[in-house]
């Protein structure tokens, strides 16, 4: 039973085999030695003996075969609606022929679903609303990814994803030290400006513990120097944790529960370490949805809830800007056609929909917010979801998946689009620099702190 | 024959066919797992029973689902099909004839013109169903010959009825054939996907909870199937 030494059926638990792996250029070992990797059969039925229940297994029986989700799936409708891409199919033609099969698939096979669970799905969950038995493509791959990647059969970018998250409990190499310095020299250099800001870490008993993307200290480290600002502004009592402060969760993506409930007890640890009233994350749709939606029961939480309230950024944000803790300057709202990307992991996987219009009613000039269509829980993945944005041997595909939300972009005539979730920041940048249609985006920080209306003397202007 | 067939095979019929249903729920119900379903059924046991009602009523309205108002023609095509694949059993006068013979009670007859038309509906909407899986590439790329066998085995019951009722041919026959086609359609129904019939509202309701607790319930958003 051929296992590759980087592609094979163990977790990247150490620093040294996650170095190698890396070092692997865009994985081309890795891709290599998956051709030769051996599925092992009769764990596979065993896996799915124990965790498949009444509900996935009622799906993949009682599917009508009907077609009413084809047009559902955004991918189905870039794809020149090719019927390999009607969810129903996509799932009948992995998941069912593995369950039909007993396990018994081959390498071949196994390569071949992992090509459609991660390149021809962003686990967006939008079929499920449009499945008269209510069937779930986006859970039931979710759960075909878990399969996979229990078998080794998974992109190399989220191997490496769901081990940095093992070894550094990080989605990306950001040590406690590097956080903390990154905490206390953006502390530093937003003071000059604002005095008397800090980045408290550690601090008991806070009205708000604040985790994040590690993206953010890693590449945008102002993102934080920025939630530092508003916290300041709002006059609130807050705190980072030095360990659990990280909220996203590349394990989600890739399919490794295991790393998943390791990562989210890591930030349940550190609140009930640090007892704050309650915990705000970062503008990140997956993060929320790892630690928020899903974490509790990854964790085993009998009542599906965090220990303490768990809210999004942008309910933070509205409830500052309702209860006149930030106060928006009339003068400076936004004056131009604005319209919102509403992502799926916190607006259909937990019902934000109004939060985030109430806060562009504080921000955008009455008559200049234009709506997607469809939108709110209807709207369509950003094309980059469910970890897409970041597989490299997908990249065409996701190019083409783009095309969706560019349309929808471009039909509102907006150039200016608010997105409040890292990932979907992060497909419409690739979407303006792959298509140039001439957009801008942007994250809710930074607009809001630029039309702040700001207590005398609280900011020091250079 | 007849005698055998309406008779004690009949309850046998309808005790494997309805007890399996039960069953059938029984298990879903069983089989649900908080844990790898990820939604805190008890916990939130309000709110998940709001999302299930919401849920299961908005599909059960021809115009209560997007999906639905979205494809108008498949939708009355598929809803003419279910009334009429459920009112005409259980409300058609023979039947009913029976029942009162059997059991001492009758529900409410519909007039023969209306079992005709809900008959003849039934059989319209299956060769509309049929034609849809030929044409659309989407639907026949799903469409595999147990699909063809779930329509013929649901349809056959009222093709032999209504050439019974016209007295087409050997009546004898065909009541004959009416009466072993129903009930292969029973014995059918628990044991084949044709179990949709009550795992439609399982699957719904299941949904519904998740929708109604964990996404977006829970945070005071109705969810707008
Ligand atoms: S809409 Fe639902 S029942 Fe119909 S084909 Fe798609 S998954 Fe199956
Ligand atoms: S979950 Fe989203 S991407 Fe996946 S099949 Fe459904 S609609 Fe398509
Ligand atoms: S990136 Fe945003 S839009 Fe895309 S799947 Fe994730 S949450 Fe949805």
């Amino acid at each position: 039973m051929p296992q590759g030494k980087l592609c094979n059926r163990q977790p990247i638990n150490t620093d040294e085999q996650l170095k190698l792996t890396l070092s692997d250029k865009s994985g081309k070992q890795y891709y290599a030695e998956m051709q030769e990797l051996d599925v092992d059969t009769n764990a596979l039925w065993a896996t799915i003996q124990k965790t498949m229940k009444s509900r996935i297994k009622t799906w993949l029986e009682i599917c009508a075969h009907c077609g009413m989700c084809a047009d559902s799936c955004f991918l189905y409708q870039v794809n020149d609606c090719v019927p390999e891409q009607v969810p129903s199919y996509k799932i009948q033609s992995t998941l069912g022929h593995i369950v039909k099969k007993k396990g018994q698939v081959d390498n071949e096979f196994m390569r071949k679903c992992m090509k459609i669970a991660w390149s021809q799905c962003t686990c967006c969950n939008r079929c499920g609303m449009y499945c008269p038995h209510g069937i779930d493509m986006g859970v039931m791959f979710s759960y075909l990814r878990g399969l996979l990647y229990s078998q080794g059969f998974v992109p190399w970018e989220l191997k490496i994803g769901s081990g940095m998250h093992r070894v550094y409990r990080a989605q990306m190499d950001v040590t406690t030290e590097d956080w903390v310095e990154t905490c206390e020299w953006m502390a530093e250099e937003t003071e000059e400006e604002w005095p008397g800001l800090t980045i408290p870490v550690d601090k008991q008993d806070a009205e708000i513990m604040y985790t994040c993307n590690a993206r953010e200290p890693k590449h945008y480290p102002e993102d934080l120097a920025e939630a530092a600002v508003l916290f300041h502004v709002a006059g609130t009592n807050w705190t980072v944790p030095s360990e659990g402060w990280e909220q996203t969760s590349l394990s989600m993506f890739a399919g490794d529960w295991e790393c998943c409930k390791d990562n989210v007890n890591h930030v349940y640890d550190a609140i009930e370490r640090l007892n704050p009233a309650r915990v705000t994350g970062t503008e990140c749709g997956h993060a929320h949805r790892a630690t928020v939606i899903e974490g509790p029961y990854w964790a085993g939480r009998k009542d599906g809830l965090p220990p303490k309230p768990y809210i999004h950024y942008v309910e933070w944000l509205a409830e500052a800007l309702r209860e006149g803790k930030l106060k928006i300057d009339p003068a400076k709202r936004i004056k131009e056609p604005v319209t919102l990307q509403d992502s799926c992991n916190y607006v259909r996987n937990q019902g934000l929909k109004d939060v985030t219009r109430e806060i562009l009613s504080y921000i955008v000039e009455p008559g200049y917010f234009v709506e997607m269509a469809p939108n709110k829980e209807h709207n369509y993945c950003c094309g980059g979801g469910g970890g897409f944005n970041g597989i490299g041997l997908y990249r065409e595909q996701r190019n083409v998946a783009l095309r969706k939300k560019m349309d929808q972009i471009l039909d509102t005539g907006c150039k200016l689009v608010i997105a409040p979730c890292h990932n979907c920041w992060d497909a419409i940048r690739d979407l303006e620099e792959e298509y140039e249609i001439g957009i801008r985006w942007s994250f809710l920080k930074p607009l809001i702190i630029g039309m702040l209306d700001i207590p005398e003397g609280m900011r020091v202007e250079w | 024959m007849y005698e055998l067939l309406t008779g004690p095979f009949m309850w046998l019929v309808f005790a494997i066919s309805f007890g399996g249903l039960l069953v059938r729920v029984v298990l879903y119900f069983k089989g649900l797992s908080q844990q790898l379903d990820r939604v805190a059924y008890k916990a939130h046991l309000s709110y998940g029973l709001k999302g299930a009602f919401n849920s299961i009523f908005s599909w059960l309205n021809p115009v209560g689902a997007r999906a639905w108002r979205k494809k108008p023609g498949f939708t009355l095509v598929f809803f003419a099909f279910h009334i009429g694949l459920l009112a005409t059993p259980i409300f058609l006068a023979a039947h009913n004839i029976m029942l009162q013979e059997n059991v001492g009670f009758g529900l409410p007859q519909m007039p023969a013109f209306l079992a005709d038309l809900l008959s003849w509906t039934v059989i319209v909407a299956c060769v509309a169903i049929v034609l849809r899986r030929i044409a659309l590439p989407e639907v026949r790329i799903l469409t595999t010959a147990y699909d063809y066998l779930m329509l013929l085995i649901t349809v056959a019951p009222f093709v032999t009825g209504l050439i019974a009722r016209y007295q087409m041919g050997d009546y004898q026959f065909w009541l004959l054939a009416h009466i072993i086609t129903g009930q292969i359609w029973l014995l059918c129904l628990p044991f084949t996907k044709l179990s949709h019939c009550v795992l439609f509202f399982c699957s719904r309701a299941q949904l519904g909870m998740d929708y109604g607790i964990k996404r977006g319930g829970l945070k005071g958003s109705t969810f707008s199937w």
